[in-house]
């Protein structure tokens, strides 16, 4: 692979506060080096911002190995950029070429209000697993090995589910603005395992009736949250999670 | 969760909604395919197949009028889901984006499951102009009258013949089918996807199959006004 400097031609959602209109503001990035991430070019934009006296675009970030899930940035029209299974942190310039252009936004959800630029609140998400997203155990000594059995088939999928960071790209590729692959990957991932079995039935209902009230959109099984997730969960998710509300309803 | 005003906010939540419409859809489906291979009767080149198809339905007298009746509140139900969506889908995104592209791969998302609403409401108005033009139309009293078994009953073939030697019509007709299989290519695969939890290694042969099925669906209703006007033109009228 070439160490070839690129330059990129950005075009970013800027907006100062949530009460001020924003607008796309071009960007011209020379002497990105193609091992780069695409936050780390963002960071190279940055300095050369400060160094002209601009004011930084504000974006989300902490681990930048792609499981905290706070990089939330819609590259090219896409949740976390073309890369499948990445997130933005992870995405690497080699993916782009020299002299690209490329268009940033923000998710784009009327439950992700805006904070500033690229920086959305994502809390409606934390409220969904407060509604229910917990189990109940007893604390202290940790129990004997093997004492809850679990089959290698549930808790390879239950694992599956739990790989969920809470990101929101789901939300931000849904053409609705579902939260239904984020809210059905926690209910899956515990209703797979006997420590989530306690709650299970007023779990479903509860967040289920949490994700409505955030304002998220329906399901339309468009799938494209699978492909945007970082974590490439399976709608299969959401279609547990219509039974799991099923069972919980009549057998309830 | 027995008590009927807690099974009313579970049908009325969003997993008990997509419910409904998945239900409502899998049965309109089925109507559907009831309905084509009844139609598949005016591929004969004579009339009696066909009127002795649409009699031995309104034999049932009542029990007809109640299965009508239950379609027309399923198809009302299903509609009203499928708007809400809608609706609630604007509501969710205020801000669109400036770029909008699909990452592929798992993906479903194509013209055809973006445009639901738009070919649902554009169905919707068909039924209406289907209904007054056929159920409602030119009966006994106006002429419209053959003999099936010795009996005086309505010649509905006569109508359907009239209707598809205008070529408008034709169009007309073969533009809404069109319209079904679109709503179809997505309808089916999403109402299965709502509807059985699917394993995801069947899900590409489930999309593959409601694509299969649409089609055949929409390709064999729109071939009869087709049929109709090469076969019949200048025969009538
Ligand atoms: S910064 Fe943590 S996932 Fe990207």
């Amino acid at each position: 692979m070439s160490d070839t400097l690129m330059t990129i031609h950005l075009k970013v959602w800027r907006q100062d506060a949530p009460t001020q209109p924003g607008k796309f503001v071009q960007y011209t990035v020379p002497g990105v080096n193609p091992h780069m991430s695409f936050l780390e070019m963002f960071d190279l934009l940055n300095e050369q911002l400060s160094a002209k006296g601009e004011i930084p675009v504000e974006f989300d970030n902490d681990c930048r190995e792609g499981i905290c899930g706070s990089c939330s940035m819609v590259i090219n029209g896409m949740p976390h950029g073309p890369q499948r299974g990445t997130a933005a942190c992870q995405l690497h310039m080699r993916h782009f070429k020299d002299g690209d252009h490329v268009v940033v936004e923000p998710w784009r959800a009327a439950a992700f209000p805006m904070i500033r630029d690229l920086v959305v609140d994502r809390t409606s998400l934390d409220r969904i697993i407060a509604a229910g997203g917990y189990i109940s155990t007893n604390t202290g000594a940790p129990p004997d090995a093997n004492s809850l059995p679990v089959s290698k088939d549930d808790s390879d999928r239950a694992f599956d589910y739990a790989a969920c960071i809470g990101c929101g790209a789901c939300v931000a590729a849904c053409p609705n603005a579902s939260a239904s692959l984020f809210t059905a990957a926690k209910i899956g991932h515990l209703a797979l395992l006997p420590q989530g079995a306690p709650e299970r039935k007023r779990r479903v209902i509860n967040m289920v009736e949490q994700m409505e009230k955030e304002g998220f959109g329906d399901c339309s099984n468009h799938g494209e949250c699978e492909a945007a997730c970082p974590k490439e969960i399976s709608i299969s998710a959401i279609a547990m999670m219509r039974r799991e509300y099923v069972k919980a309803v009549v057998g309830g | 969760m027995k008590e009927p005003n807690k099974l009313l906010s579970a049908l009325t939540s969003q997993v008990g909604r997509k419910l409904l419409t998945g239900i409502t859809g899998v049965l309109l489906v089925l109507f559907v395919i009831s309905h084509l291979s009844g139609n598949l009767a005016l591929l004969r080149s004579d009339s009696a197949p066909f009127n002795q198809y649409t009699q031995t339905l309104h034999s049932f007298g009542m029990l007809l009028i109640i299965v009508e009746i239950g379609l027309g509140l399923l198809i009302l139900l299903h509609a009203y889901l499928g708007i809400a969506i809608m609706l609630r889908k604007r509501a969710a995104r205020k801000q669109g984006y400036d770029v909008v592209a699909s990452k592929g791969g798992p993906s479903r998302q194509s013209l055809s499951s973006r445009t639901m609403a738009v070919t649902g409401i554009i169905l919707l108005i068909f039924l209406v102009i289907h209904i007054v033009q056929m159920r409602f139309g030119p009966n006994i009293s106006q002429g419209y009258s053959t003999i099936i078994n010795g009996q005086e009953v309505r010649d509905l073939h006569r109508l359907v013949l009239e209707v598809f030697s205008n070529i408008w019509w034709v169009a007309f007709y073969v533009g809404v089918m069109m319209m079904l299989g679109f709503h179809l290519r997505h309808g089916i695969w999403s109402a299965l996807q709502s509807l059985a939890a699917m394993k995801p290694r069947y899900s590409t042969a489930i999309y593959s199959v409601a694509f299969l099925l649409a089609v055949l669906l929409a390709v064999g209703f729109l071939i009869l006004p087709i049929w109709i006007y090469i076969n019949h033109r200048g025969a009538t009228v």
